[in-house]
């Protein structure tokens, strides 16, 4: 007869280190702010550059949540997810140039009343892509990864060339719209309004999100998907239909992203995608592939550690964001918030 | 003797055996055969590529990894060589000096590479490969003080690769200068290290990289270290990618963005190694002759096809010269679901 394992109960608390430990990914982004407030010697440019890294993490948050959960419910990769960033972002430009009117004038409410029409057209757009996309090119080729990437990759390259015959090779300038020009004042910073808009919405699309996830009936199958695919449909849920929803609405909010990053650079070409493409990658890969949240604490670390690099070693910013994904995976292999199957 | 030139690996097609002949023939006497500035540097631009769709090949068909850096490797080698050139006087201790670091350079930049993404999963090397090099090529554009930037650089040659050296008079109407001998290092260099790959691809190693390919759990059950062999492949893919930049650089005697480390490339590469055959050694030199060929003929016919169409609405765009790439993608993504073996695969099957 064996004997029972030793068990030896240790009642120490456990130390502040291990405690630590599995809010380590989420102390990051305050840790990276004081690091910055440190760094920077004056505290208006800091609150400045602060605010702008939110808003553009906010908004690589926006264009990569979509590709990190398609990944996770059903091991897709989708090289082409930077085609809905530029189809959303040429969509509604289109519309707000065709609202003209409406963004001339300076009354908030026709303003943003006109940004709501041009980010729904290009949510439209961008799902119906998402939804033809995923029966064209990916329906294919499931379970295999090469092809997967090489087929959207293809189709990456079809849409942009698309792009450029339906709207022409050059790059389109557009401006904001009147209200959400020019910034505020506060404590000495100047805070662009456009800014604090994506910031805004970015935080209202991850919240929503995550109530969607934790919440719902339908939150809890994409969950249950993630983790266990096979199981949810012995339980007799069609996964399928669910994951094509999750690829129409991460196309969508791919377009959505794409829309906000046009008027935020107040530019937008065929290559913004693609371009686009890059910053989601990394943000996706130190994040944890197939984690909403890591998706969302790396969007905001990229996009803090990039503003706040370039205005201290402008020469340094091109290659910060690959230095910062070098350190998180030597941490980290699996990226800051793994996503455990159970297979 | 050519079994063993050939490291075993035949053709295993007569029509495949054929057409893989005439394009040995056509690109080893290419001066003499089509004498004219523009049809000589196809042919270098064909040899150039056939070598660097093959390391891709190592990488993608035999080790099943795909990456976007291939462009990066090629370039370093290309801007190695420039690099060399430049500083170190027009001689051949430059380019062996400037191909030698090249080579290095990328081996070991593969390397770094490699170790972070495939010790985790494969699919993070095609993520972290495209943001590396589109890093590097926004780089290399700013770093104009070392590279020239968007303007590239433009060096010289040793004499004897020159237009200027003659060492005879004329044979079968060809002039015999340094342009032909150019020509023909670059041949001999793509020819050599064409069946190094080959080489690599039908040894043992070639083998457990297959087995690899196939199922990397079971290959790792046997007792492959399966991270090992991946990385092996990446640095000996991004080595020889930066000998065959060396070779474009010597030819062109001119680097720059576009010629080396474009998007654009990369996609090239990519269509050349799946329409010729993914896995196959000789699907590379299919790929890349087809592809140099329509490139620098068929484009023009399309551009043609555009003006003859006028006046039908959305055709003429459609048809544009410029919109190649739009034919190319689609082309690519129906080869990749019909055609995963390419022409070599249907060539040996039939």
């Amino acid at each position: 007869m064996s004997m029972a394992p030793e068990h030896a109960p240790t009642m120490a608390r456990l130390s502040l280190a291990q405690r630590l430990a599995p809010w380590m990914p989420v102390l990051l982004v305050p840790l990276l702010v004081v690091a910055g407030l440190l760094a920077i010697p004056n505290t208006s440019s800091w609150l400045t550059l602060t605010v702008s890294g939110l808003a553009m993490g906010m908004m690589i948050f926006l264009m990569a949540s979509g590709l990190t959960l398609v990944f996770g419910l059903m091991d897709v990769i989708n090289f082409g997810h930077g085609a809905f960033v530029s189809v959303g972002a040429f969509v509604g430009v289109s519309v707000l140039l065709l609202l003209g009117g409406m963004t001339g004038a300076p009354s908030l409410a026709l303003n943003l009343a006109a940004m709501g029409l041009a980010v729904i057209g290009a949510m439209l757009a961008t799902g119906a892509m998402g939804w033809a996309f995923e029966k064209v090119i990916v329906e294919p080729v499931y379970g295999h990864h090469l092809k997967q990437i090489l087929v959207t990759m293809g189709g990456l390259i079809v849409v942009e060339q698309l792009i450029i015959v339906l709207w022409g090779p050059e790059e389109i300038y557009i401006s904001r719209p009147e209200a959400l020009k020019g910034a505020i004042t506060f404590a000495g910073a100047a805070l662009e309004k456009y800014r604090l808009v994506a910031v805004g919405l970015g935080l209202v699309v991850f919240a929503a999100m995550r109530w969607t996830l934790r919440r719902t009936k339908i939150g809890l199958i994409v969950r249950a998907g993630v983790e266990n695919g096979e199981m949810v449909q012995a339980l007799g849920y069609r996964l399928r239909l669910v994951f094509v929803g999750v690829f129409i609405a991460g196309s969508a909010l791919a377009g959505l992203g794409g829309v906000m990053w046009g008027l935020y650079q107040e530019v937008v070409s065929a290559h913004m995608g693609n371009q686009a493409m890059i910053l989601i990658f990394i943000v996706v890969i130190i994040g944890g592939l197939g984690s909403v949240e890591g998706c969302f604490i790396g969007a905001l670390l990229v996009g803090l550690m990039q503003n706040y690099v370039a205005f201290l070693e402008p020469k340094v910013a091109l290659i910060s964001n690959i230095g910062l994904m070098v350190a998180i995976l030597m941490w980290r292999p699996m990226g800051m918030i793994p996503v455990v199957k159970a297979k | 003797m050519i079994k063993a030139v050939l490291s075993g690996d035949m053709p295993r097609s007569s029509v495949l055996a054929l057409v893989l002949g005439l394009i040995l023939v056509c690109l080893a006497l290419a001066p003499f055969l089509f004498p004219g500035v523009r049809t000589v540097d196809t042919a270098a631009r064909i040899c150039v590529f056939i070598v660097l769709v093959a390391s891709y090949d190592l990488l993608l068909g035999y080790g099943g990894i795909v990456s976007f850096a291939h462009t990066m490797f090629f370039g370093i080698g290309a801007y190695g060589v420039a690099l060399a050139l430049t500083h170190m006087g027009r001689g051949f201790d430059a380019i062996l000096v400037g191909a030698a670091a090249g080579a290095l350079l990328a081996a070991v930049l593969a390397f770094v590479i490699g170790l972070f993404s495939l010790r985790v999963r494969a699919i993070f090397f095609a993520m972290i490969t495209l943001a590396v090099a589109s890093a590097v090529a926004v780089l290399v554009s700013q770093l104009s003080g070392l590279t020239g930037g968007e303007d590239g650089l433009t060096f010289k040659t040793p004499r004897a690769l020159g237009p200027a050296f003659k060492f005879g008079d004329e044979l079968f109407g060809v002039k015999l200068n340094g342009k032909l001998l150019s020509y023909y290092v670059v041949f001999i260099g793509s020819l050599v290290l064409f069946l190094l790959m080959l080489r690599v691809v039908n040894s043992p190693f070639g083998r457990v990289l297959q087995a690899i390919r196939e199922n990397d759990f079971r290959a790792e059950a046997i007792g492959y270290r399966v991270v090992y062999y991946r990385v092996a492949a990446t640095c000996l893919s991004a080595a020889v990618a930066a000998l065959a930049g060396s070779l474009y650089a010597i030819w062109l005697r001119y680097v720059g963005p576009d010629t080396t480390l474009s998007m654009e490339i990369m996609i090239d590469i990519l269509l050349m190694v799946v329409i010729g055959g993914m896995g196959t050694m000789y699907g590379a030199v299919i790929g890349a002759t087809l592809l140099v060929l329509a490139q620098n003929y068929l484009q023009n016919l399309m551009g043609v096809a555009g003006s003859l169409v006028e006046g039908v609405p959305v055709l003429p765009q459609l048809l544009d010269a410029d919109r190649w790439l739009l034919w190319l993608g689609v082309l690519f993504i129906l080869s990749v679901y019909f055609f995963p073996t390419g022409v070599v695969g249907r060539l040996r099957r039939g």
